[in-house]
């Protein structure tokens, strides 16, 4: 019986399985930031242990820098700083590569990992972030930790780990002018529901995934875990070895045609089994919207905030009615009525530049509604860097959005970049959950598209009859 | 880690669905370097009024609560965020066992690494408990996990699996770390086939 992408990956990476434990896997990438880390390193110095492979491990600053001028003084939260300035000493004493706030391949890390070629295909790659899953979009096996297996990655070089299930999410036939995919991934959750795919490793198949491009292919990848996922995964094809050739530590010259070679067996076996399958038809998707406060709790934009008794379930129905009374919304309101005070593009899900370069389309020559605070935080500072090359920033500017720098930002708010009690929130970012992005924040989760004509518009809209060629 | 062998303790009920990693310790809160000081942070926004007083309205801050050490709630507890803050949020609260019909599996993962046990029950049983712990005063439940068996005072009674991997290094307190080093070979031999990305 054949393979699946995952199954071969994971086979390829067993140190050591035993009957009834966990197997031993290696890990080849492990990506670290300051929020998930100190605490591991704490573990090593306590017990006087080295980090195994130091080469291996990467790091950068993501989740409490500014985005606005500030950024290159010293963080005003002495406690912010601090676990900046822990994770300086501990990349220095232990030998790691640091990609600090002032240098060019700083970013957001599921931004960064691809953007300089650290991330791909075959690989496992983990990081204390649950995001990770982000990388999959390179068929690469990669999922979030805790910190204690951030400690054990960096004292063995391996984790300990039951081999998940697999599911397939298959897409079929054709991605409709408008709709993103940010939509798809947000329709996929609303259907599966965010434990939909506890205890699995899913793979995005079909020929809408194949036509996507690697921006969008991260984008879905990323969310795998607002799903329940272990990880997502997108086979690697041309589309991606293009996208890859020439960054920073993808292999040139000959080593990279044999690399070639050997990415391209990363696939799922035909006559491979998936533990599930999923199929989703993208002709009946449309742009989605957030409604509630979690990233299954999502509807098209043609449609109304649903009354809880619409839904079958008990704990739907009381989940359904705390959440609408949070996000201070009434059931039947059209979605295009909700008026929003915020507009936020960014984050690991959607700030990259195509991303960037989408929302830019539809702003150019438009201007920010007057009741609507609109922010670009581009994914990483190389994204930013490239982004005002094309000019974009100027768009966003004219605009009347604000031009920040890169961080993790307003996608969790552990900066000073944060929603006010009761502020509504046009987000591309990837969680609405109960003050995830302030306390009493509402957020509404949409693609860069959606976010950006709602910035405009003031209120949600329908891109699709904003006319995108 | 601290070993768990059995536990007997009160019952606090949390009747929700997919209460996720970010209300047990909201992201203000995960500044701290150490693995402390995050119990009085636990369910922040629900737990703590806008002046910092106690909200008398959230369950857990009922006073025949205040000294329960397991709680029971709804389907896909955990989800969302890896960060390892809220295991160490929930213990520090007290709490040593987690019942749920179902669990997310990175947050579970963190609370196995911590000595947190974290039961999964059909969703009647765990509706039964909840609905004891509400209706009796002083709640109790009697955990014992080399038997892999739950029980009360009032005839209730379950068992619970947990693979033997996890178990035994719960029992005995194991590192993690200390077991994976015992297979330092290994891990040298596949280093010495492994071909470097960079």
């Amino acid at each position: 019986m054949g393979k699946t992408m995952f199954e071969k990956i994971w086979n390829e990476h067993i140190v050591s399985e035993s009957e009834g434990e966990p197997a031993l896997i290696y890990i080849d990438l492990h990506l670290i930031h300051e929020v998930t880390s100190p605490q591991a390193f704490e573990g090593l110095r306590l017990q006087n242990r080295s980090v195994r492979r130091p080469e291996l491990t990467i790091s950068t600053v993501d989740h409490n820098i500014p985005t606005d001028e500030t950024r290159d003084q010293e963080i005003k939260d002495p406690i912010a700083r601090q676990q900046v300035e822990a994770l300086r000493e501990n990349c220095r004493d232990f030998g790691i590569t640091l990609y600090d706030v002032d240098n060019s391949s700083q970013g957001i890390v599921h931004v960064i990992g691809p953007e300089q070629g650290y991330t791909q295909p075959g690989m496992t790659i983990v990081c204390g972030d649950s995001h990770t899953s982000t990388h999959g979009a390179f068929g690469a096996l990669a999922f979030g930790i805790g910190t204690s297996e951030v400690e054990h990655v960096l004292a063995t070089q391996t984790l300990r780990q039951y081999k998940p299930k697999t599911m397939q999410i298959d897409f079929i036939g054709e991605i409709p002018l408008g709709v993103s995919a940010k939509d798809m991934i947000l329709a996929t959750i609303g259907k599966i529901g965010t434990a939909g795919g506890t205890g699995h490793v899913i793979e995005y198949t079909g020929a809408p995934i194949k036509s996507l491009n690697m921006e969008g292919r991260m984008t879905i990848c990323n969310m795998s875990i607002e799903a329940g996922a272990r990880a997502g995964m997108i086979s690697a094809d041309e589309t991606t070895f293009k996208w890859m050739k020439g960054r920073k530590f993808v292999p040139k010259g000959t080593e990279y045609d044999k690399v070639l070679e050997k990415w391209g067996t990363y696939k799922t076996d035909e006559d491979a089994i998936y533990d599930s399958k999923v199929q989703i038809d993208c002709n009946e998707l449309e742009p989605y919207v957030s409604w509630g406060t979690n990233p299954g709790q999502v509807c098209k934009i043609s449609d109304y905030v649903p009354y809880p008794e619409d839904f079958e379930d008990q704990v739907d129905k009381e989940s359904a009615s705390r959440a609408i009374d949070y996000m201070g919304l009434k059931s039947g309101t059209k979605i295009q009525d909700i008026k929003i005070d915020r507009a936020f593009i960014g984050s690991c899900t959607n700030a990259r530049l195509d991303d960037l370069r989408e929302a830019a389309k539809l702003v150019k020559g438009k201007k920010v509604s007057n009741h609507v605070r609109a922010q670009v935080m581009p994914g990483s500072t190389l994204t930013k860097i490239l982004a005002e090359k094309e000019g974009l920033d100027s768009i966003f500017i004219e605009a009347g959005f604000e031009w920040r720098n890169s961080g993790c930002s307003m996608c969790l708010g552990m900066n000073p970049d944060i929603l006010s009690p009761e502020e509504r929130c046009a987000s591309t970012s990837n969680r609405n959950f109960e003050g995830r992005q302030g306390k009493g924040g509402r957020t509404h989760l949409v693609s860069p598209t959606m976010a950006a004509a709602a910035a405009i518009e003031g209120t949600f809209v329908d891109v699709r009859n904003w006319g995108i060629e | 880690m601290e070993k768990f062998y059995k536990h007997e303790g009160i019952v606090a009920p949390l009747d929700r669905a997919n209460v996720d990693t970010d209300q047990i310790i909201p992201k203000q809160f995960l500044k701290r370097i150490e693995r402390t000081g995050f119990g009085e942070y636990a369910f922040f926004d629900w737990r703590y009024l806008e002046d910092g007083v106690l909200n008398p309205d959230f369950i857990l801050n009922k006073p025949k609560y205040k000294n329960a050490t397991i709680l029971v709630s709804g389907k896909n507890f955990g989800s969302g965020s890896s960060r390892e803050h809220a295991p160490w949020a929930l213990f520090e609260m007290g709490f040593k066992v987690i019942i749920a019909p179902s669990f997310a599996d990175i947050f579970r993962n963190n609370c196995m690494q911590n000595g947190l046990l974290t039961i999964t029950l059909d969703i009647s049983m765990v509706d039964q408990i909840m609905a004891n712990s509400i209706k009796e005063n002083n709640y109790l439940i009697k955990v014992n996990l080399e038997e892999q068996s739950i029980k009360d005072d009032y005839g209730f009674t379950s068992k619970f699996n947990i693979d033997p991997f996890r178990k035994e290094c719960l029992i005995e307190g194991f590192d993690d770390i200390d077991l994976s080093f015992k297979l330092q070979d290994k891990i040298e031999k596949f280093e010495s086939n492994r071909i470097s990305r960079w």
